[in-house]
């Protein structure tokens, strides 16, 4: 094992098919037209010094230590900022270049602090690297002069230094260090899109300011560390590598936070993980990642963390230690118990969106297998489940069509009920770029997010939808794009069914379904419907991307098929830059579903009445499947309550705090004789549970995950699981004390079998993976290298269906005593139920849930900013503090769920969408009142959590 | 939440099924209930709708009523 070094190549790769012949230092190279000499060079295997450039950015040529000599032309070119030409000959070493660079370089290290021997980035610093290549022996002008490096000179203050700003909890800035090279203010800009950077001053004086001369915490800083990845020196600095010292060895694995799934190296030294540093090879990502993924790994060490399995026969004691083998035996006697004494029909499971597909796959399999039904389901069900439903009844498979770099080719982009800024961050960051080169955003949504107007970004609309009216609005799209005659014909009558066509064509065209006729309900004037209508039919390739406030409503499978109709009208499908993709929000929800989490169906989405399915696993794992259907999250919870579901097992999933109508949840939880938490921390729902089984991390195991564009990405083991077995295992072990003869000796095993069984999957295996880096599925004979794009030459269910999308107001509805809508969303520095990122320091950017209101509401109640407000809804209450603005429309509030002791879902309705029972998590009618402090509610439960968090012969926990 | 209410709740999910159908082609629309049913609810659930269909089917959306006999009946408990 050693440290992967990737090779920088100074300036990105040109796209241009046609290529250009030169030669450099007497080797002949062949190269795209477009491409910098450096980069040239660097192909040819010749490494031109260079301190400014990288290939993550556009040339700067500000360093001037990247010099070429070209024959017949004047002068010294930066190779950076030059492009090749056809038969120039380039000489990177001539006596002159080396005079030249070695001036450049003395001046550089003239106000540069000379500490190498005790600076973090020794053993990385490329400032060192190219003192050494330019032979640097003297520097001739001393250190008494001016200069940045010292804080007095001759005992006065030095006015020109700064101090070390240590404010982000994750990185230092170090202006001493600084040799102003501009990289860390052009990747804000380029790679992250945030421009929280700038030099100030100019000359001598210029320096790296975050946001006006603010500390980087108090900028406009989301702390996504591109800076600190492409600084050239220590000043920059991940505050880990301070305090560890540089990594030995690393590994490239996946990130366990949202479903962008990016790729990282996890740079070690032992079994300690020094940084994350993003995967430049990574598809996904590009060598970008977001203050999460490359920082928030602190809670896999977490004090929090439960390493010993526990057992108690009440949830009013406290929790007991035991042996693993105690463990797993107690477990199979208690679901074998239960199955005799109330059927066989009377415990299941819920498989985890953020375990590996292998886990996934053996939790569906003790279900299907081990306890002979079909109630298996994941976390997917309360949120992307309508998108499984919807895209696989119009185009005949449930998954997003295009993948993540197709954005390069969009000319209009459409978001719909999501927040890529916050929830997927480094989409945002790719969305932005091909916005800055022209690409046209329209945004539906109710609150008015970052993508609408932020640094170079504008949305040409913004549709301002009342919450639960997204159906309404699609359909007013619909009605413009054919009563306009917009539709694309020709595609149409080649890749969908005309008949179905026309009958959705005359259903859209009702009056009724007009921007004007919607208005009334949606609140988005017709003017601006109708143009973004128009912009999204003849504006070029045009790309949907939605997220949870497409899914998360009572009409969400609706909204989700709304959409795909849209696309196809347009003719938006089937190539690069178009497509319908929703974003996912766990790192393996795509996974999940396709292992087979949900109660109607096996692996690869094939319904669990298909004859010749069930055949094929029976054969293998030697069992005779049921037949039916069984019970999703919400149904297992309904028939708890009525008595006829007694036990689960759940992996990684904290369904008390995530899942709607909390007081529901703990009902059916308390009404279960046993219920099983396998997790890293004793979570809200282990407060209910009988028996803790203790997780590991992704750090800790190897497997797979999938993201949201199809993409099998690879997890890999860096340390060993603190707790002695990665989650597989203890699945394995549970299955064997309950009989079944399973014995996976690795991951590798688990997916040879799911690629045996299914065939969207067939050529996928370990080793496939690690030649190919990654695959997107299907990956099979047909599609041997994986399939980026979807429905390329047709659908995959034949002729792409249209679908009458009705809209249906919900049964949610505001009145006298809930005037308010309340929506939810996420926040950039936290992850879902905040389980691990609250475990770690980017509590720093939001210890709180806050609830949005328009000043309008506030000042109608007395609520002042900051003030805590009560928030009631028909299911309960709680208390948060306000947060007053008009991203919120008057009427909407919103607010984040990453908090326990908020509870949002305590407000949550048990409302749901009409096909697959995904809660209605984006509309609930609300008031909002100014409050005192915490509800009874909320006292209770943080007694009652107090209680069940005792382990027997410890301390309490913190939390 | 009591029996009586997750009975409520079922009558509640099978007319929200009713409602997407309604829409639909009325020669599909039945047929899409009991299909959508089928593949989805699992069996205890179908006898409940049942016994509540047995029961006069009160409150239930009339599509339901005319998807019942395309509805697989489970075996009674």
């Amino acid at each position: 094992m050693s440290l992967i070094h990737e090779i920088d190549y100074g300036t990105p790769a040109s796209t241009s098919e046609k290529l250009v012949t030169l030669t450099i230092d007497g080797r002949e190279i062949t190269v795209p037209e477009g491409t910098s000499i450096m980069r040239a060079a660097m192909e040819a295997g010749v490494e031109v010094p260079k301190l400014c450039a990288s290939d993550m950015m556009e040339a700067f040529g500000s360093c001037r230590l990247c010099l070429v000599e070209i024959e017949g032309r004047a002068g010294m070119p930066a190779s950076c900022t030059t492009p090749v030409a056809p038969g120039i000959s380039v000489s990177t070493q001539t006596q002159r270049l080396k005079d030249v660079r070695r001036g450049v370089m003395e001046l550089y290290i003239s106000d540069h602090p000379l500490d190498c021997l005790t600076c973090a980035a020794n053993g990385d610093c490329e400032l060192q690297d190219m003192a050494g290549a330019v032979g640097l022996r003297d520097v001739r002008y001393g250190y008494d002069g001016a200069n940045h490096v010292a804080a007095r000179n001759n005992g006065d203050i030095n006015i020109n230094w700064a101090p070390k700003d240590e404010s982000n909890p994750y990185f230092t800035f170090d202006p001493a260090k600084c040799i102003v090279c501009s990289r860390c203010v052009r990747a804000c800009e380029e790679v992250q899109g945030t421009f929280a950077l700038t030099i100030s001053g100019r000359g001598f004086d210029s320096r790296v300011s975050a946001g006006m001369s603010e500390d980087f915490v108090s900028s406009e800083c989301v702390s996504c560390g591109a800076c600190v990845q492409a600084c050239p020196t220590a000043t920059l600095t991940e505050k880990s590598v301070i305090e560890i010292g540089q990594p030995e060895h690393s590994v490239v694995t996946t990130c366990a936070y949202c479903g962008v799934g990016c790729s990282f190296k996890a740079e070690m030294r032992g079994e300690e993980l020094v940084r994350m540093v993003p995967w430049k090879d990574g598809q996904a990502n590009r060598g970008h990642s977001c203050v999460k993924g490359r920082f928030a790994y602190g809670y896999s060490t977490h004090r929090d963390r439960i390493l010993n399995p526990m057992i108690r026969e009440k949830i009013t004691d406290p929790w007991r230690e035991v042996t693993w083998e105690e463990a797993f035996a107690h477990v199979a006697s208690e679901f074998r118990r239960i199955q005799y004494q109330y059927g066989r029909d009377s415990v299941g499971g819920i498989t985890s969106s953020r375990c590996t597909n292998e886990e996934t796959y053996l939790v569906q399999k003790l279900v299907r297998a081990g306890f002979g039904n079909n109630n298996v389901d994941t976390c997917a069900r309360v949120c992307h489940s309508p998108t499984g439903y919807g895209l696989n009844q119009t185009f005949g498979t449930s998954a997003g069509t295009q993948n993540f770099d197709s954005v390069e080719h969009t000319d209009v982009a459409v978001i719909i009920g999501a927040n890529p800024t916050d929830g997927h961050p480094v989409f945002a960051s790719r969305l932005k770029k091909r916005l800055r080169q022209g690409a046209k955003l329209i945004v539906i949504d109710p609150r008015r997010i970052d993508l609408v107007r932020s640094a170079h970004v504008e949305a040409a609309y913004h549709l301002p939808i009342k919450p639960g009216t997204n159906v309404a609005i699609l359909m007013a799209m619909a009605h413009v794009i054919v009563t306009e005659g917009l539709a694309n014909e020709a595609f149409i009558r080649e890749r969908c069914d005309w008949s179905e066509f026309e009958d959705w064509a005359a259903f859209v065209s009702e009056p009724y379904h007009s921007p004007e006729a919607t208005e009334a309900y949606t609140g988005v004037p017709a003017e601006l419907v109708r143009g973004a209508a128009r912009l999204y039919a003849t504006g070029g390739n045009g790309a949907i991307y939605y997220g949870l406030g497409v899914t998360e409503h009572s009409q969400g499978s609706t909204t989700v098929m709304a959409i795909a109709n849209l696309a196809m009208a347009t003719g938006n499908i089937g190539r690069p830059g178009v497509g319908v993709n929703p974003l996912r929000g766990q790192n393996n929800v795509q996974g999940s579903c396709d292992m087979g989490s949900f109660p109607h169906e096996l692996p690869g989405y094939r319904h669990i009445s298909d004859d010749a399915t069930r055949e094929t696993f029976e054969k293998l794992w030697g069992v005779t499947l049921n037949n039916e259907p069984g019970l999703r999250i919400p149904n297992m919870l309904d028939a708890a309550v009525d008595g006829t579901f007694k036990g689960l097992y759940i992996q990684g999933e904290d369904i008390l705090q995530s899942d709607p109508d909390t007081k529901h949840v703990a009902a059916g939880l308390g009404a279960m004789e046993c219920v099983v938490v396998q997790d890293l921390f004793l979570n809200e729902t282990a407060n209910y549970a009988h028996v803790f089984l203790p997780g590991s991390t992704f750090l800790e195991k190897d497997g797979t995950f999938t993201n949201a564009e199809r993409r099998i990405n690879r997890v890999r083991r860096v340390m060993r699981p603190k707790n002695g077995y990665a989650d597989w295992e203890v699945t394995q072990e549970l299955a064997q004390a309950m009989g079944l003869d399973w014995n996976y000796s690795h991951p590798s095993e688990i997916m040879d079998e799911i690629a045996a069984t299914t065939p969207t999957f067939a050529l996928v295996s370990y080793d496939y993976l690690d030649e190919m880096g990654s695959v997107q599925w299907p990956c099979n004979e047909k599609a041997p290298l994986g399939s980026p794009i979807m429905h390329v030459d047709g659908f995959v269910r034949g002729k792409g269906k249209f679908i009458r999308t009705e809209y249906v107001a919900t049964d949610e509805r505001t009145g006298p005593r809930f005037p308010l809508l309340l929506t939810t969303g996420r926040i950039l520095s936290h992850y879902n139920v905040g389980a691990q990122t609250r475990r770690t320091e980017n509590v720093v950017w939001h210890p709180e849930d806050r609830l949005e209101i328009h000043p309008h509401d506030a000042e109608q109640r007395g609520i002042r900013d900051g003030d805590w407000v009560k928030l009631a809804s028909r299911s309960g209450d709680t208390t948060l503090r306000a947060l007053i603005t008009d991203r919120v429309a008057p009427g909407v509030v919103y607010t984040t769920f990453h908090h326990p002791t908020t509870q949002a879902n305590v407000i949550t309705t048990d409302f749901s969408d009409w096909a697959t029972n995904c809660p209605e998590y984006k509309v609930t009618a609300v008031q909002v009142s100014p409050s005192n402090g915490p509800s009874d509610w909320q006292r209770d439960y943080h007694e009652q959590a107090r209680q069940s968090r005792r382990i027997a012969g410890k301390l309490e926990a913190a939390e | 939440m009591s029996a009586e209410n997750t009975n409520a709740k079922l009558i509640y999910m099978a007319n929200q099924i009713a409602t997407f159908f309604q829409s639909q082609p009325a020669n599909e629309a039945a047929q899409g209930v009991a299909t959508h049913i089928n593949k989805y609810w699992e069996p205890r659930m179908r006898r409940k709708l049942f016994e509540h269909i047995d029961r006069g089917g009160e409150g239930l959306n009339p599509l339901v009523l005319e998807a019942a006999s395309k509805i697989r009946r489970p075996e009674a408990a």
